[in-house]
């Protein structure tokens, strides 16, 4: 298959501009017969589904929660990037896109990434007059800060609330339009299957979670904005319900899956404390703008921080990398933290733990002025350690955060599948090998408010036929559907659905995590498929399909991301160079930093999915990069 | 302390919306201090799963304290004996060993029981339908600078959008008032420039929303604050009532 991405021609500036006004567009009095699925409440979701129903589509939105209002884009921190320039330090919107597919490590689309960068202005603009109450100067003009992989302050934020504000505010877009009649909610529904006619998106099916309803829904597009598969990891950041079964459930209908293998390890989380641990909570990057990071220079060290004197402190990532000191990109600052601890200068009771120390801040500006900035995030650590930062460094450690691999979209955000359009997360197209802080909230929101809303349209104009649910494509996906239910319930083993998602995710991070090799990919992708095997012949899944059954549900997930994870192995082990997040320990330099291969590895991996256990059909899409040389990067 | 602390738990158990439900007494054992509330839960569902018993059901999610999914009344207070948190960043170092728990759902006549923790909380959805929002179309925004906000009032609206809609306010209120969620929308965007145009028509709409979904009224109780996970201020809701006032006067 020949992987187009349908990069509109001309120079970089003016391809969407241009694209735009290629795009068909659709008398307004047609747009009302036209009805779309959106599946996912979360930024990306949202907003499209709010902007599609103000154009006069007929929207149908879907989310596993009991309200669109909790889908875990809420859970971002620190901000959103724009290429404002407000602070006059030199930002651009060249700039904000040569940062990006640096920060990527030279693995994402330069069109698509230019794109982003020329909407961020547009995203601010709309999130303020929805009456996001972004944080400001004295003089009432919006405020900046700081984030990791930038030298410009160019981060817009809401307190450590970003994300709730801006899905707050796409949120009550999303309900004008429910009040409007332009779009109908279908709250705690989990998709299930994507349903194909004629090799196009024509709906879904999806289970009702109160009822344990197998329900269908048709559609003349589909769009899918369903977030990231980190949960793969069983510890991770996200939310407990996150999950790749909806994407994962398009890719074995034929739908392309991109860069698996690329998964992003957030530097600052709080550390595990123990087996009983659900998930692991984030401390925003912002704080790397005031928190320094050090551990002891000798291995062993076990004397409490307050006793550890300056000169026997190892301000490492001011040392390694002078010129973006505590600012370097996620990645870099993840690995530096996991090479403290191999070294045996990792602290806290566990040892696999950084401290991230404040002190300096509060002597220079004063305990106040920390409390402004950073005071819920302060609040939330003592919460959950029963530590007092303001008084005691903080203890931080990598944790599994976000996912740069996704669906795999052209330019107009639609799947290889005609009519599929993957959104957010979901996708794979705009961070490369490794998103940068505040990049996620804006690339969720460009997709939704400001791209599919145009690019949509183009798809529905040449798609004129109607699918209604009594089409037998959905009694068979229904029966799929119905049938793999009955499966899991059917096993009555010995293991709880947990007890199996935290072995997987074990395995994934020791085999497929922070630092990978050839021969502990092969390990993990052997041991993979024993889980599997046996997952589906000891897995316990208590009570009936037709009820609210968490149990089930979480089963659903987990049996799907099995299957999933060998797909990340896969494209960990055939991407033979380190880039970005996905760091080969055969490819580095001699101080440790990832050596890309771009003879061999330029391109976007796509694959297809040919059968469980069996090895996908490899896709590439050559990256082109015509507007950046592409450079070792350098943040010392 | 190595083996953990051991409680006895009290937990509703309602099969669904039409069962009656009643209390049920479980054992936790082997509880961490450093485990949080829900953790807890995990432990005892777990057990429960392997004895083939039903596990007890709970909305959770983002287990960070900002989706508000979670909400339990644990020995009586919505969100238990943290202040200023969600029951997810409730930690079990707030009990000792041989303690007893009383865990229960939210209980409001327009938070109907799902099944055992679980409601349904809908409810709010549609009050922000009814107005909780700024309306402008995507795209028709002006620069983000045109709008001049003072730092202050950044920080006012700010305060009251903290509100992560779990729920506890109604929970707590003898009258099972909404009132504490509607005036934190109505003050985030009635201070707001942005929110001028919508003023008198939001405040109407939303508090005829609640009293539609069977939200009672505000007797002044306070218990809305105090269990607040984000303490938002019952401040608000004096801000509500003039507000109502003056948008009744002008209607």
């Amino acid at each position: 298959m020949a992987l187009d991405g349908r990069i509109p021609g001309g120079p970089l500036e003016q391809k969407w501009d241009k694209h735009r006004f290629e795009l068909k567009l659709i008398n307004p009095a047609n747009k009302r017969k036209h009805r779309i699925i959106v599946v996912g409440t979360g930024l990306a979701g949202a907003s499209a589904a709010a902007s599609l129903g103000e154009l006069g589509y007929n929207i149908l939105s879907f989310c596993i929660q009991d309200s669109p209002r909790r889908a875990h884009s809420i859970a971002a921190q620190g901000g959103i990037n724009a290429a404002k320039n407000y602070q006059n330090d030199g930002d651009s919107v060249f700039r904000l896109f040569y940062d990006t597919v640096k920060g990527g490590d030279y693995r994402s689309r330069e069109a698509n990434v230019y794109r982003l960068a020329q909407i961020s202005n547009n995203i601010i603009d709309q999130c303020v007059a929805q009456g996001g109450p972004f944080a400001r100067e004295y003089g009432g003009s919006l405020a900046n800060r700081s984030f990791g992989g930038a030298q410009v302050s160019r981060t817009f934020y809401a307190r450590g609330q970003t994300g709730q504000q801006l899905l707050l505010g796409a949120y009550s877009a999303l309900m004008r339009q429910v009040e409007a009649g332009r779009v109908t909610l279908f709250p705690r529904r989990e998709m299930l299957e994507l349903v194909l006619v004629d090799g196009c998106a024509r709906g879904i099916v999806v289970r009702n979670l109160v009822s344990g309803q197998i329900e269908s829904h048709a559609a003349d597009a589909v769009i899918l904005a369903t977030g990231g598969y980190g949960n793969a990891f069983f510890l991770s950041t996200n939310a407990k319900a996150c999950n790749v079964t909806a994407t994962w459930r398009a890719h074995r209908k034929g739908a392309l899956f991109a860069n698996p293998c690329f998964t992003q390890i957030h530097p600052t989380c709080i550390p595990v404390s123990g087996s009983h641990q659900s998930k692991l909570t984030l401390m925003s990057e912002s704080l790397r703008n005031d928190g320094r990071v050090w551990v002891p220079q000798k291995p062993g060290d076990r004397r409490p921080p307050e006793h550890i004197p300056e000169d026997e402190r190892d301000y490492y990532l001011e040392r390694r990398y002078p010129t973006f000191g505590n600012l370097v990109p996620r990645d870099v600052a993840s690995r530096s933290a996991k090479d403290a601890c191999d070294e045996g200068r990792g602290v806290g009771p566990t040892h696999l733990a950084v401290y991230l120390d404040f002190r300096d801040a509060i002597a220079r500006d004063g305990e106040e002025v920390i409390r402004q900035r950073y005071g819920n995030l302060f609040q939330m650590y003592e919460e959950i350690t029963g530590e007092d930062p303001y008084k005691t460094p903080m203890r931080i450690y990598p944790a599994v955060h976000y996912t740069m691999g996704g669906l795999w979209v052209d330019y107009d955000l639609m799947s290889n599948v005609p009519g599929l359009f993957v959104l957010g997360e979901a996708n794979f197209s705009d961070h490369g090998a490794n998103r940068l802080g505040a990049s996620a909230l804006m690339q969720g929101l460009a997709d939704g408010y400001f791209i599919v809303p145009y690019t949509i349209g183009g798809y529905l104009v040449s798609s004129q036929k109607k699918t209604e649910t009594d089409h037998p494509a959905f009694k068979a996906a229904e029966k799929e559907a119905a049938g793999r239910i009955d499966r899991l319930l059917a096993v009555n083993g010995r293991r709880t659905v947990d007890d199996f998602h935290r072995q997987l995710g074990m395995l994934l991070w020791d085999g497929c995590g922070m630092a990978r090799n050839a021969a502990g990919l092969q390990k993990a992708r052997e041991k993979v498929a024993e889980v599997r095997e046996e997952f589906w012949r000891n897995v316990t899944v208590t009570g009936s399909c037709g009820e609210l059954n968490q149990a089930l549900e979480r089963a659903g997930r987990v049996a799907d991301f099995m299957e999933f994870a060998d797909l990340m192995i896969h494209d960990a082990l055939m991407r033979d160079e380190s880039c970005g997040a996905h760091f080969r320990e055969e490819h580095q330099t001699e101080d440790g930093e990832p050596l890309r291969d771009d003879e061999n590895f330029c391109h976007v991996a796509a694959y297809e999915f040919n059968g469980v256990g069996v090895s996908p059909t490899l896709h590439k899409e050559p990256l082109v990069y015509e507007n950046v040389s592409l450079s070792q990067r350098s943040y010392k | 302390m190595s083996e953990g602390m051991g409680l006895t738990l009290r937990v509703w158990r309602q099969k669904n919306a039409r069962d009656r439900g009643k209390l049920v007494t479980y054992r936790a054992t082997y509880i961490s201090p450093d485990m949080s509330f829900l953790e807890m839960l995990d432990v005892v569902n777990e057990g429960l799963a392997l004895k083939g018993e039903d596990p007890i059901a709970f909305d959770s999610d983002c287990r960070e304290g900002i989706c508000g999914a979670c909400g339990l009344v644990i020995n009586g207070v919505a969100h238990g004996p943290g202040k200023g948190t969600t029951t997810c960043q409730l930690y079990m170092r707030s009990f000792k060993d041989g303690d007893t728990i009383s865990i229960e759902p939210w209980r409001a006549a327009a938070f109907p029981v799902v099944k055992d923790l679980v409601v349904d909380r809908s409810a709010f959805d549609r009050i922000t339908q009814a107005g909780g929002y700024i309306s402008v179309n995507t795209g028709s925004a002006p620069d983000g600078n045109a709008i001049l906000i003072s730092q202050e009032t950044a920080e006012e609206a700010m305060d009251a959008a903290a509100c992560i809609g779990c729920g506890a306010c109604v929970a707590s209120c003898k009258n099972a008032s909404a009132m504490l969620f509607v005036a934190a929308k109505v003050k985030h965007l009635g201070i707001l420039p942005q929110g001028q145009p919508e003023r008198r028509r939001r405040v109407l709409a939303m508090l005829e929303a609640a009293q539609a979904e069977g939200f009672g009224d505000c007797s002044n109780e306070y218990e809305c604050e105090a269990v607040c996970p984000k303490q938002i201020s019952v401040s608000h809701i004096a801000f509500l009532n003039r507000e109502y006032l003056k948008s009744t006067l002008k209607k």
